[in-house]
This record gives structure tokens, sequence and C-alpha cells, in this order.
């Protein structure tokens, strides 16, 4: 019987084996160090929050595995022989015992595979910042991310304040994490506005406001230059590059993005670049290894995205390809049109292809913008100028349908369309204000138009 | 070990998000002084001027609420505010919890079986706490309060307090407010007011000076088991029409109004938005949704459990109206064996019609389950045909009706249903007791518009729909399957959708044809892969 050796539990591994499982019945092992069961990395925040306990963030039962013949081990990979096929990895001690779970020793055992896929997710970027390996200086990735910050910002009597480094999805997800238990957070963003790498202007503007709305200090314009020592290997304060300022903190967050975790695989054969190299069907250079998930790297970017994509879906999405390919069905990778989400405190972001900030996008991407005049509420839509072509949709406290977004990119509809049948794609719950209206006629007089709203059909969005 | 990060304090106060403000802990001692001057009472302190003091008591425990609630969410941004759930106490099955709940506890077992206690006195001048009733009773029906009234009063006066906390909570969601508002009014005009003002026409000259039975018009069979026993038949028929209205009311409510309600919007139209227990839970139980067990082994014990009470109820209804009609036709057209006869007709008419048409859409279970019902109570029809007269199947119809009042209308609703809110969560009674619900969700599985539809491919498997999930759906399970959610159980309340961070759940209405699809690759990935692996 084949079997199919996958390093790491998250999303892409555990997708990856689900499927095969279905498929096939191979023999499936996931090693993973971080954590026994798989569990939503995504949720992570909400359990130093106190929304959930650990334990909620596990999709599924613990027996789950032993039923679906899935082999779980608790080991780190430390070393991968290509040549004859088998990975070293190592347990650590431990008293528990768990039928459900394998523990290797504390030297190593090898771990024999036919087929092997790298899975091992991403680590926070350090930039070589001094003092970056201070006591208090920590990312928000892992589980064991998640113990340290509760060890370090167990309250606001031993975190005094934190610093964030970075503006994106993590650093502000960690923003509201501390504000739960009302320690005072800096966040510093190097850009001029947060998110603007991403976000239109008009988006990330309200972002802004909102931020600073839950009582965070958002220095924009801001970088780190070093992190100062109290001289007992804890952090006692930050240091501004650009104006020299000092902030006493005792927590310092990186969340300045990530990069892939592969460093145990150097001089494996693998070729590596930023991540493990991957063609389109997320074979690397060697036979019989592949890779997918934050880690894979592709050797030709698909469309507008990245080669690597540090994005829950994308993992997901990988592993449903790959399973088909290992159970003889060789698949490409090709997703289809790019969504995502987040939520920015309480503001929830959907985003349905593509939406260039202005920085990045092309004279020929027109955007429009409303927003509501009192509430967090907008919503940028991109489209071509000249054939009014749909290109994505940004929305900010507004609920989309995916089916229906992903249709209208399907079907090249124009804008004129899009706007007159806004209704349809809503998804906010029952009996919630529509702004349709007051967005269309912005358009109208944006853009010279005179289209009329359609009344949401159920025919329409159930065809 | 990777369990929890954080223990459970006992400490009523402690860090943020567990700590309560300076507001919230004078607010909290306002409610304890009203609660407490109810205790006084139980124990039988004379309190001068009853009508005052009752006052001064509900006054204090609802201003105490309402100002830690205002303390609690009107200060913040609108959003979810779950945070230190699993912190606190008396949310995470803590020190608090435990103390309410045997509190509660001790309070239903009283109240069911020990009412004296309260100072019930039949036949004399109330006593104790009962007594401090009196006047509002008095102002609103004319009689004296029984145990029941100041149950009901400190019920209704729960859920309007607890509901306005809702609000505040959830101010941010239309969904919740009206939901919300849709509760209170039906707890305190259909359950609280109407019956008492009804109970003042009694002996009236329009009800022909008939004397209607207590009627809660929104309480339908079989939740009200005992709205068709011989005492309450004998109330409306000697009522006038208003009686016989009420009468064919409340035969309509289950057979025919409601499976059209549930038809167009689920079950939720009852359970959610109409039913005392369930605005009960909504309001007052909020805090503790997050403890329903989430296991699938919860989830097969709830399917054998709410069941057996469903065929419970039907034969102990069945045995109660058998054992008060006549054998004359001449006399009455609904005769013992008519209405035997009647019975059988109709549980096969719909045992037919779901086996035939439905089939595929029960779990295994259910279908050995149903097959298994089906045959116990035609046999039991059948052996009472064989057997001639005297009792009905083989037991008597007073002792079933008794032993399901106390078992099931004492010890599950009331007992473990609401004293154990704070170890079970607030929707034990409906999820594994309620043989209303059972028969609604029967009816939103198998024949039903409503479903939670899952938004396409965006759910992260983060767990909160699953987490705040009241009568212990795993939501996610579905979710992240791009599957919506059809489950008999889910009473609509709505919040997996309000606590899910990428808005991913919707509650809907639409076409019966493609409400229950599971796909095993989610959309946003390549379609051709989709097509070959979606396809059935």
């Amino acid at each position: 019987m084949e079997h199919i050796v996958i390093i790491g539990n998250g999303i892409a591994g555990v997708t990856a084996a689900r499927h095969i499982r279905k498929l096939s019945n191979k023999k499936i092992t996931i090693v993973s160090v971080e954590t026994d069961y798989f569990f939503s990395r995504t949720a992570l925040m909400y359990v130093y929050m106190g929304h959930m306990k650990f334990e909620h963030t596990q999709p599924y039962e613990n027996a789950f595995w032993r039923k679906n013949n899935i082999n779980l081990v608790r080991a780190k990979a430390e070393t991968i022989d290509t040549q004859n096929k088998k990975i070293h990895v190592k347990g650590r001690p431990t008293k528990f015992y768990n039928k459900n779970i394998h523990i290797p020793p504390v030297d190593g055992e090898w771990i024999s595979y036919d087929k092997l896929v790298i899975a091992t997710g991403s680590k926070p970027n350090k930039f070589g910042w001094p003092g970056q390996d201070l006591e208090g200086v920590q990312g928000l990735y892992s589980k064991q991310d998640l113990d340290l910050l509760e060890k370090n910002a167990p309250n606001n009597d031993r975190c005094k304040r934190a610093v964030i480094v970075g503006g994106g999805l993590i650093g502000i997800e960690l923003a509201e994490m501390l504000r739960t238990r009302d320690i005072p957070v800096t966040v510093l963003v190097r850009e001029s506005s947060f998110w603007n790498g991403v976000l239109p202007n008009g988006d990330s503007h309200m972002i802004n406001e909102h931020i600073r709305e839950h009582h965070i200090d958002l220095r924009l314009n801001a970088s780190l230059k070093e992190i100062v020592s109290d001289g007992n290997g804890k952090v006692k304060s930050v240091i501004l590059e650009e104006t020299g300022e000092e902030i006493p903190c005792n927590v310092v967050g990186l969340t300045a993005g990530v990069t892939p975790n592969i460093d145990f695989l150097k001089g494996s054969g693998i070729e590596l670049g930023r991540g493990v190299k991957v063609n389109r069907f997320l074979e690397t250079n060697l036979e019989d290894v592949y890779a997918i998930g934050d880690c894979a790297e592709q050797q030709e970017a698909i469309g507008h995205r990245k080669p690597v994509e540090a994005v829950w879906y994308t993992g997901r999405m990988m592993g449903e390809v790959l399973a088909q390919t290992l159970c003889g069905k060789r698949m490409e990778y090709r997703p289809g049109h790019w969504f995502n989400s987040a939520k920015f405190l309480d503001i929830e972001y959907q985003t349905y292809g593509w939406v260039f900030p202005e920085r990045k996008k092309t004279d020929s991407e027109i955007h429009f913008h409303w927003r509501h005049p009192q509430e967090k509420i907008c919503i940028t839509v991109a489209f071509e100028k000249d054939s009014e072509t749909f290109l994505g949709i940004n929305t900010f406290g507004i609920r989309m349908r995916h089916e229906v977004l992903d249709r209208w990119l399907t079907e090249k509809r124009n804008m004129d369309h899009v706007m007159a049948h806004l209704a349809d794609a809503n998804f906010d719950p029952e009996f919630y204000k529509g702004f349709e209206s007051e967005i269309i006629s912005k358009y109208n007089a944006d853009f010279g138009k005179s289209i009329t709203l359609k009344k949401k059909s159920l025919i329409r969005i159930f065809q | 070990m990777n369990s929890q990060t954080h223990n459970p304090s006992m400490a009523l106060t402690g860090e943020p998000p567990k700590s309560l403000s300076t507001g919230q802990k004078m607010a909290t001692l306002l409610g304890m002084v009203g609660l407490g001057i109810l205790l006084l009472a139980v124990f039988n302190v004379n309190f001068p001027n009853q009508t005052l003091w009752l006052i001064v008591s509900l006054s204090a425990i609802s201003i105490g609420t309402l100002w830690f609630s205002w303390d609690a969410y009107a200060q913040k941004l609108p959003g979810i505010k779950n945070d230190g759930v699993w912190f606190k106490s008396i949310s995470s099955r803590g020190f608090w919890a435990w103390v309410v709940g045997l509190a509660l506890t001790g309070f239903y077992i009283v109240l069911y079986f020990y009412p004296e206690y309260l100072g019930l006195v039949s036949g004399g001048e109330n006593r104790g706490v009962i007594a401090l009733f009196d006047p509002l009773s008095k102002l609103l029906s004319g009689n004296p309060a029984s145990q029941w009234f100041v149950y009901g009063t400190l019920y209704t006066v729960a859920i309007l307090i607890f509901g306005a906390k809702f609000l505040w909570k959830y101010r941010h969601s239309r969904y919740q407010r009206l939901r919300t508002f849709s509760v209170m009014f039906f707890q305190l005009a259909f359950a609280f007011t109407i019956p008492e003002l009804m109970a003042r026409l009694n002996g009236h000259k329009i009800l022909d000076g008939g004397s209607l039975p207590y009627y809660d018009l929104k309480n339908v069979w079989p939740l009200n088991y005992y709205n068709f026993e011989s005492y309450r038949i004998k109330g409306f028929l000697s009522s006038g029409d208003i009686g016989l209205a009420l009468l064919i009311f409340g035969i309509l409510s289950i057979f025919v109004i409601t499976p059209i309600l549930t038809y167009k919007y689920g079950k939720r139209w009852y359970c959610s938005w109409v039913c005392g227990c369930g605005a009960l839970a909504e309001t007052a139980g909020d805090s503790f949704r997050q403890l329903s067990d989430k296991s699938t082994f919860a989830w097969k014990v709830e399917r054998w459990v709410v069941h057996s009470v469903v065929v419970f109820v039907t034969l102990m209804t069945t045995a109660v109206v058998y054992s008060y009609l006549g054998t004359d036709t001449s006399k009455y057209w609904l005769t013992k064996s008519t209405f035997l006869i009647g019975v059988a007709v109709l549980l096969t008419l719909v045992f037919g019609w779901a086996m035939l048409f439905k089939r595929d859409q029960l779990q295994k279970d259910a279908q050995y389950g149903a097959i298994g019902y089906f045959v116990i109570i035609m046999a039991l029809i059948g052996f009472h045909f064989f057997s001639g007269e005297g009792q009905v199947f083989l037991f008597k119809s007073e002792t079933l009706r008794k032993s399901y009042s106390f078992l099931i209308g004492s010890i599950f609703s009331g007992v473990i249903g609401t004293g154990f809110y704070p170890i079970f969560g607030s929707r034990v009674w409906c999820r594994f007791g309620c043989p209303m619900a059972a028969i609604l969700g029967f009816q939103q599985r198998l024949f039903s518009r409503f479903r939670i539809t899952t938004n396409g491919g965006q759910c992260i498997s983060c767990g909160n729909c699953s987490t705040y999930c009241e009568m212990g759906i795993d939501v996610r399970a579905y979710a992240q399957k791009g599957e919506n959610i059809v489950r008999a159980s889910c009473v609509g309340c709505g919040i997996c959708s309000a606590v899910c961070p990428r808005g991913v759940l919707k509650l809907e209405n639409g076409p019966l044809k493609g409400r229950i699809d599971s796909n095993q690759v989610l959309l946003g990935n390549d379609v051709d892969l989709m097509a070959l692996v979606n396809q059935k």
C-alpha cells in the first residue's frame, strides 16, 4: 500500500489528507510539531479574547482521525533523505499516552514514504532589527505564539503597552486581541495609510478611522529602528526610524508579513526559492515530492496572484487539487476567481475579483467608491475603462454572495449590469437595510449614467 | 497539554475582560437587593405594604439588570461582544455558574412540588412571597396570586430585562433586534396579560356565563400537552362562540397553521420569534448558549430522546381524549373508536408520505426509529381493538398523563431545562425534550423553504458558529464543506450568522430545489475540478 506522508497539519495538508482518504485507501501519515490535532489558525485570536477555548478551534472531533485511518505523528521533521525516500522526525519527552497520536522518541526515528507532501506553512518575518530576539518580542502565527502571548501579555499590569510592527491583517488582529484586556496598543505602519499596499485609499482611510475609534494608537509613516533591551534580556522600549521617538513597552508584536517555513529543507535537494518551488501540478523538482499551501512557491505566477500565497483558501484549494493528482488523476492547480475576506475589529471585509490600490493599478482600471455618510460602511468596485467590464469589488460592512459575484466575473458582466443587480449579490442577514439605491445614485452621478436598481430575484440568485 | 490557556477564576471580578466596572458592581448590588426582598418574603418576613415592596423589589431587579447591560454594552462600539466569555466563571461553568444553577434548580423544585414554602395557601389568605404578588394578580385577573402567577411574572420580567440586554448587545443586527422585540411582545401580551384578562371574563355574559381555561394562545399542543384534557374541553365548550373558536384555533394551530408557517419560514417563526421557552433561552439564557454539547454523540442522544417524547405525548394525549369520549354516535359524532381510527389514519398518512417521498433525506437511525415508533403505535391501537373496552392501550390514561406531566412537564422543561442553563446551555429543553420543536423540526428538515446558506468558499473553519450555537449544531462542519445547514433542530436564532467573522452564513427562505447541497470541492477552485468532483 502506498504511503503518503504529509508534513504539516494545517488547512493545506489536512485538506489533502481528507480528499486522499475519500478517493483511496492509501496509508496516510500527517507529521506536525505544532499541535496534536488540526486547528483553525485564523481562530487563534478568539482564544486569547475568550470567545472560544482552544478545543473549539479544532474542526474535527479527536476520534475523526482514527475513524478515517489517518495517522497522526507529533514530531519535528528534521531532515529529508530524498534518495532513500524517508524523513527523520524527532519527538519530545511526554508522559501522556494518546491512542490517536504517535510520538516518536526524542532522538528521532525514520519514516519512509512513497509520496511526500510538504505543507509546513509560514513563519513571521523578521528583518534583522536590533533587539528582535529579546524576550517579549514575538509574532502571531502558531499555537506556540499564542501561548507565548498569554505569558508576555496576560494583563495590563504585566504589559503596560504593546507596540505592533506592521499594519497588515495579523497586526490589526493582534491589536484587537490586546485591547480586549485593556492593554494600550501602538501600531507602527510604514505606509501612509493602513494596508494601502492592498486597499484603495477610500477603503484604507475608513479603516484608519475605525482603528483609532477603538483607542488604538495608529502611527502612519512610522517604521521600527530598534528594540531596546532593559539590560536583562527583556524589551524596554522601541525607537522609531523617522522621528527617533522612544516608546516604552513590554511586548513587541512583529506582524510585518510571513515567509515560508522551509529552513529544514536546505540541503535536501529540493529546489527552494522564497518557498518550495513547484510547477502548476504542485510538483517539486524531485519526483514524488510535492508542496502545497503557504510554503509553496509557484515557478510562474497564476494570473494576478502572487507566487507565494499565504491565504487560508489557497491552501485549501491546493490540497483539493493535489489529492486528485496523488490518487491517479494528475491535475493542474488552476484556482478560480480571486476572493478573500477579513475582519478589521468590527468591520467585515470581503473581496471578489481584483481591486488594486492606487499605487499598483493601471490606468485602464477605474474605481467607483461609495461610503456611507455616518456608518463605517463602504464599497469600491473596479472596472475596465473602455469596455466597462467588471473586474472586482471590495465591500466593508456589507456581506456579498460569493456565488453571484463569481458568476458575474466568469460571465465578464459589465459595470451597468453589476450595479443594476447589486441587490442579488447582497448577503447581509434578513431585515438589514440595503444601501443599493444610495450606491447606484452615486454611480449614476459619478459616471453620468441612469441605471435603475432591479429588485432582488430569488430566481436569478438560485439559478 | 494544549488545552486552555486560561483558568476560569472563582472571583466575580478580575482582570479585563472578565472584570466588572464600578457601575456593573453597583448594578449587581442593586439587583441583589431586589432578589433579597423576594427571598425575605419567602422566609415570611411580613411586609406591611405589599404593593410598595413588590414595586421596590421588581424595580431594583429590573434597574440593576438594565444598568449592568447598559454599562457593559451601550458604552462600546456596535459589534460582537463575546470578549472573556470563556474566562468568566458564570459563563464557563465556573463557581458562579454552579451557584446559579443550583439556586435555579432549587427554585423549580419548590415551585413545582412544594409551593406551600412559597406561601401558597389554598382556600385561605396567601403568605410569603406569593402574598407579595396578590395586589398585582388582583389588578389583572381579580383573583389572588398563585405560585404560577409569581412564576409567570418573574418569567416575563426576566424576558423583558434580559431582552433589553440582548438588544444592546446585538444592536448592530436588525434581525436580532426585531426577533427580540417579537419574543418580548409575545411573552408580555400573549403569555402574561391576555390569559389574565381572559380569566376576568369568566362567568361573563359574552362567554354565556362559561369559564375559559387559562389559555396562552401561542402555546400550541404538544408543547401545551394538556390542551385537550377533559376539563379544558368542558371549559371551552361551556363558553359560547368564543370558547368554541378557541378550541378550533387550538386544533388548527398544530394541524394547519404551524405546517404552513414552517414551510414558509422554518421553525424559527415559532421557536425563536414567538415561543416563551425560546424567549427565555434567547434573553436570560443568552450568556449560556456556548455551553451546549456539540459532539456527534450528543446529537444522537438528542434525536432519540426528543422523538421518544413526541411518541410519549401522542400516546398520552390520545389516551386522555379517548378516556372521556363516549361510544354512542347518536349522542356525539366523535366516539372512542372513530377517534382512534382517525389517529391511526393520520399517523399512517404522515409516516407513509415521509417514507415514500423523503426517505433519502433521513438519517439511517431516523428511518429505523420512525419505523419502530410507527409499529409500536399501530400495535397499541390494534391491541386495543382486540382487547375490548376498559383502559386504553395497556395503560390507564390518567397514569400516562400524570407521568408525562411529572417527567416532561416539570422535571425536563423546568428543573433540567431552565435550572441547568449555566451548566448545559440555554436550549436543553428545546433540543432534547420539546415535542413541539421535534414536530416542527421534522417539517423543517423535510418540507420547508428555510435553510442557512453557506457563502461559497469563504469559511475559515474558525468555529465561532458552532461554539455559539445554542442547539449544539456543529455549524462549521457544514460551512467548511460549502454545504447549506438544513437541520431539524435549528431554531433560526441567527447567532451563527452574527458571530461569523467572514460573512459566511445567511438564514433565508428560498426554493426547495438545491436546498441541501454538499460540495466536495468548494467555490473558488478550478471549475473543471469542481464539476468533476461535485457531480452526484
